[in-house]
């Protein structure tokens, strides 16, 4: 009983400790902020290692959403009874809102959110973080500045493919699997698309990015203990960060989309 | 202009509960060659790390150039880090970056060069430590002396007062250790630099320092010349400084 409590208690501790840790790097971040004219070269890097180098896989991943949308959509309207020429309407709506932004974001959170914290905590490991502040340069603008800046920036960016390419996905599935004309598909869509609600979906993929980088680079900065320690400051980094997306998109349905 | 340039006085640090310094005084002067010497895990790199604010202390004050290193403002800091180089244990060379990139990025991030300036002075840093040749390399394809090598060229790169090494020659062969060594006392000669070197090489220690500090415990043990500590009768400073397995202190 004991045990379970202090392992409790130990746990709680943790996590207030990462909760504060996670508060302190985006202030120390916004500090830096004023920083960015000196890191410019620096930004323009990650924009590309971060933002560039995953469109290959956000296409793919947007494909199948698209795809599966559509399958799925047109299985349940099968069983209400509602006609197909509204699947545009449905398949676009969920896709704008919901799906592009949160889906990419976990995709991100599991690629560059891993990299960012795999690369960092490597650093901190081989004392190259201590380095760079002993050459009187702050790791907070070196490293921190330039990648959640990127990864800020980027989501949306991606978001961006990812809602035309799931509904290019959705097309094909529409025509090729449900039998209904990319046409019919299509004005369902335009007739329910509305820009703010994409406008919405790109802002909750900017704060993403944002919670993506932030919490990649805090778990970086405190990975201790060799190849296992990184590893495991890895693995933290993705469940915390599709967790705060996680969370943090349910308070964006309350904020943003009024029932 | 004191001759006092680093004071430390009642430094205690812990770690998780496990109390590493428990209480060090130590002044060092300008032009000292210092090596503080101990068993693995004394905590002397964790002492070295105090110098230059890579960790602060529990209790206790670290002093430099007469400012208290724990409350001094991020412009003097900087300005005190392009004062002393550090080589560190493992090198700590940046990988994504070539030989001369690691040794001119100091240069290059203090944004006071241009860069020609900082092509001569990677030049002439690498050629003293006889790498003129390894410009364009990649650290993964250096030997661990190689790196150690860059290492301290790129601690070199600024024309710092202060050097600090953390143990230089952990790991090397023994030819290569003397090299290092060479190199250290070289430039304590040619740069007039006051050096503070953390080992447990006796070798080196004996060849780069003329003061010797051990740490024990926590605390100082003993301060004084090579010659002080090898006619000492302090049987814990004779364990160590002979290599016995046997004595006073107990193997961790």
């Amino acid at each position: 009983m004991n045990h379970a409590l202090e392992s409790l208690g130990r746990r709680g501790v943790n996590f207030v400790a990462k909760t504060g840790g996670i508060f302190f790097m985006m202030v120390k971040f916004i500090a830096s902020l004023k920083d960015i004219p000196f890191s410019l070269r620096l930004i323009v890097e990650q924009i590309y290692l971060v933002g560039v180098r995953s469109l290959p896989l956000i296409i793919t991943i947007s494909i199948f959403i698209g795809a599966v949308s559509v399958w799925q959509a047109a299985y349940q309207f099968k069983f209400i009874g509602a006609p197909l020429r509204l699947l545009g309407q449905a398949v676009g709506k969920a896709v704008v809102i919901e799906l592009a932004p949160v889906l990419s974001a976990l995709v991100f959170a599991g690629r560059v959110g891993a990299g960012i914290t795999a690369e960092l905590g490597t650093m901190r490991v081989t004392e190259q973080i201590d380095a760079l502040e002993s050459m009187g340069i702050s790791p907070i603008r070196y490293l921190v500045l330039p990648r959640v800046v990127a990864s800020t920036l980027m989501l949306p960016f991606l978001v961006i493919f990812a809602n035309f390419v799931a509904i290019l996905g959705g097309v094909i599935v529409s025509v090729a699997g449900v039998a209904v004309s990319s046409e019919t598909f299509l004005n369902g869509f335009r007739d329910s698309f509305n820009l703010s609600d994409f406008n919405n979906g790109l802002i909750k993929a900017a704060v993403f990015g944002f919670l993506i980088g932030i919490v990649g680079c805090y778990e970086g900065f405190n990975a201790g203990g060799g190849a296992q320690g990184v590893g495991k400051a890895t693995t933290s980094a993705v469940v915390v960060a599709s967790v705060l997306i996680l969370v943090s998109n349910f308070v964006f349905a309350l904020m943003l989309f009024r029932i | 202009m004191s001759d006092q340039l680093i004071q430390i006085e009642h430094l205690r640090k812990s770690f998780g509960g496990n109390e590493v310094l428990k209480g060090i005084d130590l002044t060092i002067s300008r032009g000292d060659a210092i090596a503080i010497i101990g068993q693995s895990g004394c905590g002397k790199s964790v002492l070295l790390k105090h110098l230059i604010r890579l960790l602060k202390p529990d209790e206790g004050t670290v002093t430099f150039d007469g400012q208290d290193i724990a409350t001094a403002d991020s412009r003097w800091l900087r300005e005190m880090r392009y004062r002393v180089g550090v080589l560190f244990q493992s090198a700590a060379l940046f990988d994504s970056m070539s030989v001369a990139e690691n040794v001119g990025l100091g240069l290059k991030e203090s944004r006071e060069y241009s860069p020609k300036q900082i092509a001569e002075k990677v030049a002439e840093k690498l050629d003293l430590v006889g790498l003129g040749s390894a410009t364009n390399k990649y650290p993964s394809e250096l030997s661990g002396g190689m790196r150690k090598r860059v290492g301290l060229a790129r601690a070199i790169a600024t024309d710092p007062e202060v050097l600090l090494y953390d143990e230089p020659t952990t790991g090397l062969d023994p030819i290569t250790s003397d090299m290092i060594n060479d190199l250290i006392v070289d430039l304590r000669d040619k740069l007039n630099v006051t050096s503070i070197a953390v080992t447990h090489d006796m070798v080196s220690a004996y060849k780069i320092a003329d003061r010797i500090v051990m740490l024990y415990d926590g605390v100082v043990q003993f301060d004084g010349t090579p010659k002080d500590a090898q006619t000492t009768d302090d049987p814990i400073v004779q364990q160590f400084i002979n290599g016995r397995a046997i004595g006073p202190i107990q193997v961790r």
